[in-house]
């Protein structure tokens, strides 16, 4: 059965889409991660056009982040004075990171920006999943000890804030930063960013693990709501009927995922996560690097 | 002279009326449908033209889309990755073209005709512009790459064969539409030829537009852009909500 998107302007499959919604679904309930990383590679490896596909997935990746949120609410694992100041600097880095979106449109360039992204961060992520699982791995008996935050000259900076659901006393600058990057990030490669935002928190901001995941699913909410309505306004690319698929089937595949992934066992699970993404990685740098099928191409004005 | 005017009239009226009706009886076409609807399982559609020539000869049928501006990149390597660099807009691309006969264009149509009726990927005017100007000829490299890029997403056709004579007067050519093909007015040409002369031509047109929710969505999102974004944004987080709520019964 087939569906014509509206705004992507091409016919694809609804299985097709409602499968891959399913299996990044799954992935996502399995590992706990976002997904966004791996479902708008996805997207573009099915033909749909590269803009659409990041503009479209934010859009997703709000709901996804609803559902995700309310959960960690509930327990009480957000901090909201934190998710504040973060997501004030992920809205200024999300619309920089529109006009620097629609500004590569129009050089003809948002496509390469895009796949050299997920080529470098995918590439670190993976890398250092796979280096941190397979030590995991071999030292499972051995306690680690981390350590606690440590003191440098990001401690020196000014406008200190108190975080008391974090018991943090730090300047508001660097939330604001990690706010931005993120924010930025989340506009071009259509994530919400949480792979930076979760390991920023930790070992930048030195947040306690319990508040981290809520916080930043807090926070992605509104990001990926200001990257929606500014793709909208300005590109018109998020394509409705396709994130509602998307939805569907992520859902169900994050409730399987989630119910499957308690009887396996971490490391394993994330080293497997670190082969897939290392596998999406290679395929995006082979498509960049490899001769193309016709080094002509063709786009109409103003698309 | 006041008196002559209205028999004058009625003699020019006429004449236009009997050459008018000649013309229309050397080819008389229709379509099996004037308009293409895109709704919601829209994957292309085959639309059949039908018609009747008063003569037996060579028939050309020639369907253009809607115009735009395209730009066509050439790829380069830098750095071992493949980047777009030199850029070309052509002025007033039509967005499809198709072109089919009863049999193949060499046998039997001048090149010059083909020329002046643009019959033919190779005869097409596709012209270069820079800077609002337009260039005397566009480099053939990217022209190519142009024509190539169309063909390959099913847009520009040329079949040789397609056009079928069930008599020495009755005709019929099957159209085939991807679900690619952009909405607006087509036109669709069929010229007459005999013994590799111009007959004559006749034109009908055709309107392709989206139809039903697909259409309504695509209004809001470029009408209403910012109405559409606050929407989407909603819809995702009822959504959200929903699969939360389904979630903790379960």
């Amino acid at each position: 059965m087939d569906i014509y998107l509206p705004i992507a302007e091409m016919s694809v499959n609804v299985f097709a889409i409602f499968g891959m919604g399913a299996g990044v679904g799954f992935l996502s309930g399995l590992f706990g991660v976002g997904g966004g990383f791996l479902m708008t590679p996805l997207l573009i490896f099915t033909g749909i056009p590269p803009s659409v596909a990041v503009a479209t997935e934010a859009n997703q990746i709000v709901a996804a982040s609803v559902s995700g949120v309310l959960a960690h609410w509930k327990r009480g694992n957000v901090d909201l004075t934190m998710g504040m100041v973060l997501l004030v600097g992920g809205v200024i880095g999300s619309s920089a990171g529109v006009w620097l979106f629609t500004l590569l449109r129009e050089l003809g360039q948002v496509d390469l920006v895009i796949k050299l992204c997920y080529v470098v961060f995918l590439s670190i992520i993976g890398f250092l999943m796979l280096i941190e699982s397979v030590r995991a791995m071999m030292a499972r008996k051995r306690e680690v000890l981390r350590r606690q935050h440590s003191h440098n000259w990001l401690h020196g900076l000014p406008f200190k804030m108190r975080f008391r659901r974090s018991r943090l006393y730090i300047s508001a600058l660097l939330p604001l930063g990690v706010g931005i990057f993120v924010g930025l990030l989340a506009a071009i490669m259509g994530v919400g960013g949480g792979f930076v935002m979760v390991p920023a928190m930790i070992y930048l901001l030195g947040m306690p693990t319990s508040v981290v995941v809520g916080t930043s699913l807090f926070q992605i909410i509104f990001v990926t709501a200001n990257v929606t309505v500014l793709q909208s306004v300005t590109n018109q690319t998020v394509d409705v009927v396709l994130a509602l698929m998307l939805l569907v089937g992520g859902v169900v595949g994050a409730q399987v995922g989630a119910r499957v992934g308690g009887r396996i066992h971490g490391e394993q699970l994330r080293g497997m996560l670190a082969l897939i993404v290392l596998a999406v990685c290679l395929k995006l740098t082979y498509d960049l690097v490899a001769t193309p099928h016709d080094i002509f191409s063709v786009g109409a004005l103003g698309h | 002279m006041a008196r002559l005017l209205p028999l004058l009239s009625l003699a020019l009226a006429l004449a236009l009326c009997l050459t008018g009706r000649a013309q229309a009886r050397d080819i008389t076409i229709d379509l099996t449908d004037p308009i293409v609807s895109i709704t919601t399982g829209f994957t292309g559609t085959d639309l059949l033209l039908y018609g009747a020539v008063k003569q037996a000869g060579d028939l050309v049928v020639v369907v253009r889309g809607p115009t735009r501006d395209e730009v066509v990149r050439r790829k380069e390597r830098v750095m071992g990755v493949w980047v777009n660099r030199d850029e070309l807009v052509f002025d007033k691309v039509p967005s499809f073209y198709r072109v089919a006969s009863n049999r193949p264009l060499k046998e039997f149509l001048n090149p010059a005709d083909a020329d002046r009726l643009q019959i033919g990927l190779a005869n097409l005017d596709l012209r270069a512009k820079a800077s609002g100007k337009l260039l005397p000829e566009a480099p053939y490299e990217f022209r190519e790459g142009l024509i190539r890029n169309l063909q390959r997403l099913g847009l520009y056709m040329v079949h040789p064969d397609n056009v079928v004579f069930l008599s020495e007067q009755l005709f019929r050519t099957r159209l085939r539409f991807p679900a690619n093909v952009s909405v607006g007015t087509f036109t669709i040409e069929v010229y007459l030829f005999k013994d590799g002369k111009l007959q004559s031509t006749a034109t009908t047109l055709l309107t392709v537009r989206k139809f039903g929710i697909e259409a309504q969505v695509y209004d809001l999102a470029h009408r209403y852009s910012l109405a559409y974004g606050v929407l989407a944004v909603i819809i995702a987080v009822v959504a959200g909500w929903a699969a939360n709520a389904a979630f903790r019964r379960g």
